[in-house]
Formats: C-alpha cells, structure tokens, sequence
C-alpha cells in the first residue's frame, strides 16, 4: 500500500510512503481524491514521513490535491517532510503550503 | 579515477521509471556520492525519464536509451527516446509550461534538472526524438 488514509473528525490524513514518480502518483491520487470526495474535510493533510523518493510528480500530487481541498473550502497541511522530498517542494516554490501550516505550532496551541 | 560507463534502455512504460533511477543510482555510488548528491542524481534523472515516457512516446511504446557515463569526477546522463521531439524547446524548459491538460503536471520537470544539476543539454528533432544530457560533479568524501 503506498498510501494509508486516516479519517478524523473533519480530517483526512493521507500517510504516503514509498517512491512518488509519475508511475505511482495516478495510484496515489484515486485513494486520496475517494477519500477526500467521501469525506468532504475541512483539512487535508499530506504526510510524507515515509517517502523515500519524490521527483515533480509530486508536486503534481500536491497541488492537485491543492485545489481539489481549496473548492471544497478546505486546507491542505504537508508534514513529516524528510530533506530530499523539502528541497523538491522548495525547488517548486510551493514552501508556502508548509509554513502556513507547520504541525509544530498546531501542537503548541492545543 | 578510473572511467565507467552503463547502457540501458527499456520500454516507455512508466513502471520502469523506478527501474531506471535504481539501475543509475547503483552506478553513480561507485563514486562515493554524498546522500543528497546521490538524491539529487535520481530526481534529475527520473525526471527526463519521464519526460520521455509521457511526453516523448505519448500513448504508445518505445525505447527509452540511458547511458551512464563517469569522468573524472562528473557524472554523465544521456537521456534518449526516438519519440515526437519537441518543437519549441525554450518554451518547453520554462518553469510551468506543460502541454498537459489535465492539471496533473507541474510543468517542473527541466526546471528540476537545471537547478540539480550542473549542466542540462538537450537536443530534438521534432518526428525524431530528444536527447537530454546531464551532468552532475561528485564531491567524493573519501578523498
């Protein structure tokens, strides 16, 4: 399984894991959209924890995802990024998706 | 440092992009690449090689080429597919042009070379096919 769907209270949690390439993201992005479309979350969120591998496929991915979450009024939050998968979202110019919505600041203010 | 070269090609199907980013990466740690050089060499690769694979062949199969090449301290990638070519290549290497329509695609794919790499050449034919070239030094630690 390359993506584990977690669903909260207004959340969904998408754990990606393995290699995101051009070949694994159509995959990635029907499990993700089912959930999204089912649950109609106030946040999606992203978790690349266990990413080994991210080319722009990825930010493909992301930004998809991006718009499918902002039509629904919702969020999107990225997490766990390791450095490799950091740099191609940075090298992407899409940094503001994770500033905004750094998982450390959510914790202090709970 | 001795000289080493690898030649590789396979089908344009997508399956086999991971195939080739493994296959070159177990070449390229021949030199003692740092982890980030190593990340680096995959991402610049797996990008034209799906460039190839999407853009190159379209809907149907064909031969991707890749040949591995080091020197000195540089590595080498030549990227090559006998595919559509690109016609305006300029256009094609702007950051976020993508002649995909359906909102999957970045546009970022040679934006993502460029910037990992030290060189990126390309060369098309249109009806013919594209060559990418990429070349990348190691700051081997062992030395």
């Amino acid at each position: 399984m390359p993506v584990r769907i977690m669903v909260g209270e207004d959340v969904v949690s998408a754990y990606l894991s393995g290699e995101i390439d051009h070949h694994n993201a159509k995959e990635l992005r029907t499990q993700i959209d089912c959930a999204v479309e089912r649950e109609l979350p106030r946040l999606l969120r992203l978790d690349f924890g266990g990413v080994e591998f991210m080319d722009s496929s990825g930010i493909g991915l992301i930004l998809g995802r991006f718009r499918l979450i902002q039509d629904l009024q919702g969020r999107l939050e990225l997490c766990s990024l390791p450095n490799h998968i950091a740099k191609v979202v940075h090298l992407a110019g899409i940094d503001h998706l994770l500033t905004q919505n750094d998982p450390k600041e959510d914790d202090q203010n709970v | 440092m001795f000289e080493n070269q690898m030649s590789l090609s396979f089908p344009s199907r997508s399956v086999n992009e991971g195939l080739a980013r493994t296959a070159v990466a177990a070449f390229v740690a021949q030199l003692d690449p740092t982890v980030e050089e190593l990340c680096d060499i995959k991402t610049a690769l797996s990008e034209a090689v799906t460039n190839a694979v999407v853009h190159g062949y379209q809907n149907s199969i064909g031969t991707v080429y890749i040949q591995a090449k080091r020197k000195g301290d540089k590595v080498i990638l030549r990227v090559r597919d006998k595919g559509c070519g690109i016609e305006n290549i300029a256009l094609a290497m702007e950051p976020l042009y993508t002649t995909c329509a359906t909102g999957e695609c970045a546009g970022l794919g040679f934006a993502v070379m460029q910037q990992l790499c030290d060189k990126v050449r390309v060369r098309s034919t249109p009806g013919k096919g594209t060559t990418v070239v990429l070349e990348r030094r190691i700051t081997s630690r062992g030395e």
